[in-house]
């Protein structure tokens, strides 16, 4: 049995912003195991990235974590001080950021932005020492030692990318969350970087959170997943049972509107309407506007809870539904 | 037999490119070389291959957005009954042939001006080419607004683009597009930037509205599964050329070209007990080859009116 290495319990986050709060993380509880892969789905603005933020403590000013606990390795992350956060940023958590085309100083070599790193972490070490560290580092993840001098601009959008993998794992993190670190890559690159962190993760034994709005990926990159809608989680539980058997309406919906390239073509069903503002208070079922398969046995206004419908499978579920 | 909307045949788009600020040695970036392909009536036919291999640049030659430095395109003529070249356009013609061929663009968050209302953007194709008076470009704008699905106009229409999410935006493009009733448009990745559940309804929507007005696409995207969805024929391009054009399901059942190939298996499966073999070819080779073999044959049939480029690629499969 591996252990915890991450466990979310009730996160509450909101934005406090001039026209009232915006409440984008709501009761998101999950656990992410030694060596596991977990993944968030869900539409932009569902509050995925929020989650990875609060994870970090990397939001914006505006965001307060209200209340909830977040757990590395049995240490408790909410509260910090900031000179605590530090230790444990890029140290326990690194995170993949979702454009790797911005999250470069574009006037410093790409090798001096991971050794600020490094050297941040571990002051003791030489410098010999620390070019040693990014050569090996670029060779894990397919990439040639003399592009530590080089420039941002003077590498593609893969190259980039690899490199701020580099960078995530420089500090020999316990786990590493990659927010949608191929959305804005084309599929032969976006599968080589999917190969190449996938090798990393199992060579290196580490925890992953995966971010990504494409249900495909998620599929083929994580053990676990949840799926996310207006800030909660809706159904979370293993890859494959939920994949085999999806519960929850949004779940349903967001499969039968993926496209494939294999097995036959099908119909794809459209999921109607946009996700509600969460700047009003959403009591009850937050998906029931735009429900599919709304029933005379569905009561969206009553309160919801996630219910375990198979082995860790769980579902959001209305308190009327729940038997 | 087909009528074909439009004829494409050996098309180029050299770009040349100086070499440094100083030298005054020119050389020759082949962004589009020597492409063939034509487009029934109704039909569409997705165009398909990694970031930089000259989609792009074919649709804006097609467009006449930039001047094509090679080959022919011809385009049906309904004046006339038969095919004409694009290039023999000229004065009114030319504006005629600007109202049959449209395009949308991939980004509505940049495609759309920002200080225009949605009936101003709308209107504007109208007033260029100066179709009806005041009241009929109001009624075909609100007519068309319906058609994409925003109901009821009079809600949209006063409203900026900032105003409107990414979905909608996308409507007010293909509005924009659809006004000037195009018998072809060309899509430049029109739902990359969608969310999931909106992409599957803008693409219906395309789909219905190529039947009921008859229109055809070029749809452009490096998404296989998307194109699968949209499209009768595929072309795959790889480094500027058609590497293999087939039927949809053809292409994706039986490939041949290994870029292809390696393209297919490239594609994320959505189902966790799918375990997918990725075709490992070495793109370097694969353009060496190329280069080497394939430059002026044409494309060899192999059944099913499935075609591919001729260069040797025993060499790597």
């Amino acid at each position: 049995m591996s252990k915890d290495v991450l466990v979310v319990k009730d996160l509450n986050m909101h934005y406090e912003t001039l026209s009232g709060d915006v409440s984008a993380v709501k009761n998101v509880s999950f656990t992410v195991k030694e060596g596991e892969s977990f993944g968030l789905v869900g539409e932009s603005g569902c509050g995925k990235t929020s989650v990875a933020m609060s994870l970090l403590q990397l939001q914006a000013d505006n965001a307060k974590i209200s209340s909830g606990s977040i757990k590395l390795d049995g240490l408790e992350m909410v509260g910090m001080s900031e000179s605590e956060l530090r230790e444990v940023r890029w140290d326990g958590i690194s995170i993949v950021f979702q454009g790797a085309m911005n999250a470069w100083n574009p006037v410093i070599k790409v090798g001096e932005q991971i050794r600020e790193a490094i050297r941040e972490h571990y002051p003791d070490n030489t410098k010999v020492e620390n070019t040693e560290k990014i050569a090996s580092l670029f060779k894990m993840v397919g990439l040639d030692s003399s592009i530590m001098d080089r420039f941002p601009h003077e590498l593609s959008g893969g190259m980039k990318q690899r490199a701020v993998i580099a960078l995530a794992l420089s500090c020999d993190p316990k786990l590493v969350i990659a927010d949608e670190p191929t959305t804005a890559l084309d599929v032969v690159i976006q599968d080589q970087i999917l190969k190449e962190i996938k090798k990393v993760q199992e060579l290196l034994g580490l925890s992953l959170i995966y971010i990504s709005h494409d249900i495909a990926v998620i599929a083929e990159m994580t053990d676990k997943m949840a799926v996310m809608y207006a800030g909660s989680i809706v159904e979370k539980g293993p890859t494959s049972e939920i994949f085999a058997n999806p519960q929850h309406s949004y779940t349903q919906s967001l499969l039968a509107s993926t496209p494939s390239v294999v097995g036959d073509k099908v119909k794809l069903n459209s999921l109607e309407g946009e996700p509600p503002s969460l700047i009003n208070q959403i009591d009850g079922c937050s998906f029931a506007p735009r429900c599919p398969n709304r029933t005379t046995t569905c009561h969206p206004e009553l309160d919801m809870e996630l219910v375990e419908v198979g082995p860790e499978h769980f579902v959001d579920i209305c308190s009327a539904n729940r038997n | 037999m087909k009528k074909n909307v439009i004829e494409v045949k050996n098309l180029e788009k050299y770009f040349e490119v100086s070499s440094g600020f100083f030298s005054r040695k020119k050389t020759t970036v082949k962004a589009v070389d020597d492409i063939t392909f034509e487009i029934p009536f109704g039909e569409s036919l997705g165009l398909v291959g990694q970031s930089g291999c000259g989609k792009t640049t074919t649709a804006r030659a097609l467009c006449l957005l930039d001047p094509k430095t090679g080959g022919e395109v011809n385009f049906y003529n309904n004046d006339v009954s038969s095919m004409q070249s694009i290039d023999e356009l000229e004065g009114e013609e030319l504006k005629k042939f600007r109202r049959n061929i449209q395009m949308i663009f991939q980004d509505p968050y940049e495609s759309l001006n920002p200080r225009w209302t949605i009936k101003d953007i709308i209107l504007e194709p109208l007033n260029i080419h100066n179709i009806g008076d005041l009241d009929e470009r109001e009624e075909a704008v609100s007519e068309i607004l319906q058609t994409v699905g925003l109901t009821p106009p009079e809600n949209y229409m006063p409203r900026y683009p900032h105003e409107l999410s990414g979905g909608q935006r996308q409507r007010v493009s293909i509005a924009r597009t659809l006004i000037m009733k195009p018998k072809f448009v060309v899509c430049d990745e029109p739902t990359s930037m969608l969310d999931v559940s909106i992409r599957i309804s803008i693409m219906d929507l395309m789909l219905n509205l190529a039947k009921d007005l008859e229109v055809s696409y070029l749809y452009i995207t490096h998404d296989l599964a998307v194109a699968r969805y949209m499209c009768n024929r595929i072309a795959v391009m790889f480094n500027g050329k058609i590497v293999e054009i087939a039927e949809t399901e053809e292409l994706l059942s039986n490939p041949v070209h290994p870029y292809t190939k390696r393209l297919i298996s490239s594609i994320p499966v959505p189902d966790p007990s799918y375990d997918r073999k990725v075709y490992d070819v070495n793109f370097d080779e694969l353009d060496s080859l190329i280069e080497k073999h394939g430059s002026d044959k044409p494309m060899i049939d192999i059944g099913n009116e499935h075609f591919i480029a001729t260069h040797d690629v025993k060499g790597l499969i």
